[in-house]
Order: structure tokens, then sequence, then C-alpha cells
């Protein structure tokens, strides 16, 4: 028998295999197991109505878009953060991770206020025809809301990892400012930024309480995908709710797979240390 | 010809350079030599554009030097810890200077390519190319730094402590092929290190600092064997420190008395300072010596250091000889012997005990006795 250095794997392996199949793998078997009882004809039927689509492509799009969006604002947010030293640093610190705190249902609430018609925002956006409050844009301004602390969260440890002296090297190499952070400081964060990418990704898609105060949840137009879900349960279409929430886990499932697989190339610099 | 004038520079609570005045002649390799903190390191990265003095300038043939930035230098400049660009290979790394250049001054592609070939192998790297620099050691990724700094055709090259995070072999390999390096390229070459056998053995010039001054700058012999100040003596080489007093006929310690007074009468106390290889263990008993007891035989390789005891001075001294006359003179634990220096740097002390350097006397036995 091979001598291990590392004491416990057997324990800890056993461990994590039966809390993953009893917290995860366990929920997700009885999942497809209700929705297989749709049938497949009905599957198809529900996943190619108009309106399922519609709701899908609101959630899975507004999502990613909302991720994107993230990542830039979560790298300005985090850049400053880490790089500068000035007053109230700290109290800032701590209001990124105000979305991770609020109930998501205060956070829906207070983004629909302010953005209604009559509301601190609102009441400025809408002459200019911006309408935000219970239009898709509502949507995907929640969504952006609720992922906003991932990215910040998982790029700050990266960035104060980053050495100096790596950009004062490109600096007197001959690269002008943009140049070292395209071709120096981005390609070093693209891990993490896409870590931050997956995980606010992953909340949005899924978000279900602070959207519905600020959608509308106009059929067609403004209706999320778990809303659907929520719709069907009411309606005590359990299979119907459960093959719909197959869909929408195969879809992040596999947005998910395509995101580690382009991290993996980010590090492709590491992963082949010898 | 650069020019150094009057640099200053402060940062919170402490003075990094205090005055710094200093000319590079064009094709030189000078050396920084000082302990941690003694402002040699902000030095380096003024001249490279990283950092500013906060008064002073920089003139490089009469044109401000401080006025051109960084990346319009024409330095290339290797880091301590490299820099590397991790997530670039080693031909990527070295190419970087280039590439980065606007496309009217960007050689082609083919160019570009040849022109890394050309530095990997005169680096020693051909065939590493395609790696990454995590995937090379520690000798082979400071090769990489130094070929990354000359792809850019600098003027200048400057070094921050090259050969600090390597061990102890590869170090001198390394330091006697940057020599070669620098003699065959003719560039200008700056390093800083805290090492001074590095910076004697490489060096044509050696600037000691210390406490953000410079104490001496010359060529590594004149350091060695004419030190300007008691820094200087205690920090280059071994050194065995005592104090001579002023008697009727002159200075003296111990019975032991330099012929000579260049200070006429001034001064009642100097400070001494004398190298363990110029001390006499056998010195013929017509001349003034002291009595010394032989504690301890360190032998390392081809020296042997004695630690000895003068009883008369209350001091422990270190003298250096050669292996092979352990035995010539029947050197052995616990012997009594008749111990003179051959020659002493000498600093008088003013009335509050301070050292001045501007008074040093070099003396130097009458007649060389062999030993």
């Amino acid at each position: 028998m091979r001598r291990r250095v590392l004491p416990g794997f057997g324990l800890s392996f056993g461990y994590a295999v039966a809390y993953l199949g009893l917290i995860v793998l366990l929920p997700l078997a009885a999942l497809a197991w209700k929705a297989s009882g749709i049938g497949f004809e009905g599957l198809v039927r529900l996943l190619s109505a108009p309106r399922t689509l519609a709701a899908l492509r609101l959630s899975v799009g507004g999502a990613v878009v909302a991720a994107l969006i993230n990542v830039v604002i979560g790298l300005l947010v985090g850049w400053v953060l880490v790089r500068y030293r000035f007053p109230g640093r700290r109290l800032f610190d701590a209001l990124v991770d105000l979305p991770f705190a609020l109930p998501t249902a205060v956070a829906g609430i207070a983004l629909t206020t302010l953005y209604a018609s009559n509301g601190w925002l609102g009441r400025w956006l809408e002459p200019l025809g911006i309408k935000v409050a219970y239009t898709p844009l509502g949507v995907f301004v929640a969504m952006v809301f609720v992922g906003f602390p991932f990215v910040v969260r998982t790029l700050q440890p990266v960035l104060s990892a980053l050495e100096r002296d790596v950009e004062e090297a490109a600096e007197s190499l001959g690269a002008q400012r943009w140049q070292t952070f395209f071709r120096v400081i981005l390609p070093m964060l693209a891990p993490a930024l896409l870590t931050g990418f997956a995980l606010a990704l992953a909340r949005a898609v899924g978000e279900y309480g602070s959207v519905i105060f600020i959608a509308g949840n106009i059929p067609m137009r403004s209706e999320i995908a778990p809303l659907l879900i929520v719709q069907k349960l009411e309606q005590f279409d359990v299979a119907g709710a459960a093959a719909l929430g197959v869909a929408m886990l195969l879809l992040s499932f596999g947005l998910l797979v395509l995101v580690s697989l382009l991290q993996r190339w980010s590090q492709r610099w590491a992963e082949r240390a010898a | 010809m650069l020019e150094l004038s009057r640099l200053h520079r402060r940062f919170a609570g402490f003075q990094a350079l205090d005055d710094v005045s200093l000319d590079i002649a064009p094709g030189e390799f000078l050396a920084l030599l000082g302990p941690s903190g003694s402002g040699k390191t902000t030095l380096l990265r003024i001249l490279a554009g990283l950092d500013y003095p906060d008064s002073g300038s920089v003139l490089r043939n009469g044109d401000d030097f401080l006025a051109t930035p960084a990346r319009e230098r024409r330095i290339g400049m290797v880091f301590q810890h490299y820099a590397l660009f991790r997530h670039l290979t080693v031909i990527e790394n070295i190419a970087f200077g280039l590439r980065v250049r606007p496309w009217r001054s960007r050689p082609s592609r083919s160019e570009i390519r040849a022109r890394v070939d050309r530095l990997l192998r005169r680096v020693q790297l051909d065939g590493l190319g395609t790696r990454y620099p995590t995937q090379l050691s520690g000798g082979q990724r400071q090769r990489v730094a130094l070929a990354r700094a000359l792809a850019v055709e600098p003027d200048m090259l400057l070094l921050d402590e090259p050969f600090g995070a390597l061990d102890a072999q590869v170090r001198v390999a390394l330091r006697r092929w940057l020599r070669e390096l620098h003699e065959e390229l003719g560039l200008t070459s700056i390093f800083v290190t805290h090492d001074q056998e590095e910076a004697l053995e490489l060096a044509d010039r050696v600037a000691v600092m210390n406490k953000g001054r410079i104490e001496q700058v010359g060529p590594p012999e004149v350091i060695y064997q004419q030190p300007a100040t008691p820094f200087v003596c205690e920090f280059i080489g071994k050194v065995n420190r005592f104090s001579v007093r002023r008697h009727a006929g002159g200075f003296a310690a111990a019975g032991w008395m330099p012929e000579g007074d260049p200070w006429q009468g001034r001064f009642t106390e100097a400070v001494a300072y004398v190298r363990p290889e110029q001390l006499r263990l056998a010195t013929p008993s017509s001349l003034p010596a002291w009595q010394a007891h032989l504690r301890h035989i360190y032998l390392a390789g081809g020296v042997a250091h004695l630690d000895l005891h003068v009883a008369s001075l209350d001091l422990a001294l270190e003298a250096d000889v050669a292996s092979e006359d352990l035995s010539r003179f029947g050197l052995q634990l616990g012997m009594e012997l008749r111990v003179a220096p051959r020659s002493v740097v000498m600093f008088p002390l003013d009335g509050k005990g301070e050292p001045l350097s501007e008074e040093r006397w070099i003396w130097h036995a009458r007649s060389p006795v062999p030993a």
C-alpha cells in the first residue's frame, strides 16, 4: 500500500462525498425524477412555449449581461479599494457586502421605490424615456445589484497580491499605462474575474426575491423563469415546475462549465508549473 | 556621462538619500554597496524613473534626465525578484519591450523573433523559450529578466540585488558571466548589492553608501586598502578595531607604536583598524608587538582564521593566515604569539569622541619583514 503524507484521506473524502450527495445531488435527483412525470412530449411542449422561452431568455440572458457589467464595475471598485488610501475606505469596503446581507425582498422593494415613476431616480429617468421599474431593464438592475459583491470579493485578494515591480518592469520596458493594464494586469486578474463572473451569473440566474418586485412580471416581457416555476407550483403543476427547473439547471450548468474552461485556459501558465 | 548632484529623498520618518552626488562614466560598471536602508535601491529607482528625488538633479550629457519618463530613458532594469510576467512564456517575456512599441518603431514579427532567439542564446536559455517563468530555476529566471531588459537595447543596465535570491554556487557563476557580458556589450551598468564580495569582484568602481550618504567612491582596491571612513573600514571586509592614545613620543597602544605623527601634536586619541591578513604573527623581538594568546583556529579551506586574545589591550583579534602556514609556524592552540600590525588605518577623535574622516592616517610598517 502506498503511504500518504497527509493523513485522513479516506475519512475526509468519505464525508465530502456523503455531504455532496445528501445536500446537492439528492435534491437534484428528486427534481429530475419529478420532472420525468410530464413525459417527453410534455417537456417539449413546455419548453417550446413562447412564454417559457421568453422567461428563460430574460433570466439567462439578463444574468449574463448583468454579470458582465458587474465584472467591469467590480474591477473598478476593487481596484479603488485595494490601490488607494482615502478617508472612509473601510466604510466603503463594508458597503460592498450590503447586497449579500440584505434580505432580497427588501432590496427588491427598495429598488422598486427608487425607480418607480415617482421615485428618487425614476422621476428623472422617466422624462428621458428610460423606464426601469416594471420593465426588463428593472430585472437587469436588480440582477446587477445582487451579483455585485461577488466580483469585488473574489478580486480583492488577487489585486492586493499583484506585485508592484511587475508593473514597474512593464513601464521601464516602454509600455504605456494602458498597455501595462491590458497586457500585464488584466491577464493576471483574468482567473479571478472569471470566478467573480461565474458567481455573479449563478446568483443572478436564480435570483427571485429582489427581481419580482421591480420586474412587474408582465408575461412575455418582464417575467423571469423562477417566477414561472412558482406559478406552476401554485397551480399544483409540480411536474411542470420541476421540468422547468431542470431546464434552468442544465442551462446554468452549461454556462458554468464554459466559464471554468475559460478559466483553465486563462491560467495555463500556472497549470503547467513544474 | 551621467551627473547626479545633491539628491535628497525623504520617506515618512527616514532620509533615504541625503545629499548624494555622483558622476557615472559611460561604459562603467558601478556597484552601489551598503547595508539595507542605506538608500542604494532608492538611488537606483531614481535612475530608473520609478521614483523621484525631493531635490537635486540628474543630468545625462547635459540634459535633465529626471524630466524624461521611465519608458523613454533607454534603461534596462533587472528587479530583485525578477518581476517576470508569469502569464507569458520566456519568449513573450523577452519580446515584451519590443511588442509594446508604437507600430512605427516596432520591429517586424520576424525581426522580433530573430532578436529574441539571439538573446536566448546569449543568456544560454535556448530551448526553454516556450516555458513559463514558474517552470524555471532562480538562475534561469534571472537570465530571462536580463534578456528582457537587454531586448530593448538600452544605454544603461540597472540591476537591483541581481544575485540576492540565488544560492551561492549559481551566484558566483552568474556574476562572472555578467561581468563578461558587460565587457562584451559595453553598456553602462549599475548594480545594487549588500554583498561586498560581489561589489569588489564585479565592479570597476564601488560607491559605499550608509544612511543615505555616499561614504566613499572608488575602484575596489582603493575601497579595500584605503577606506575613507570608519564605516567603510568596518563594512568592507573583516577588520579589527582598537584605540590608540597619544603618549610622549607619539601614538601608541599597549607598547605598539606607529612611527610618525601626521597630526603634529593635535588630538589625543584615535580609532585604529587593522585587517586580519595584515597582522604579523611572529614578530622579531627587535620590533614592538603585543603578546597574544591563541584561543581558536577555524580552518576554512585555504585560509585559517585565528582567534587571538591580547591581554594588554583586553582585545580579541582575528588574524588570517594561509592554511599551510599553520604547520610552518607550528601554530597550536593555547600558544603565545608576538603579534603586530603591518598596516593600520587610523582616524583621530574630536573633542566629542567622533572620528574625523578627513584626518585619516594610513600607516604601513617601514620594513616589510616576512611574517
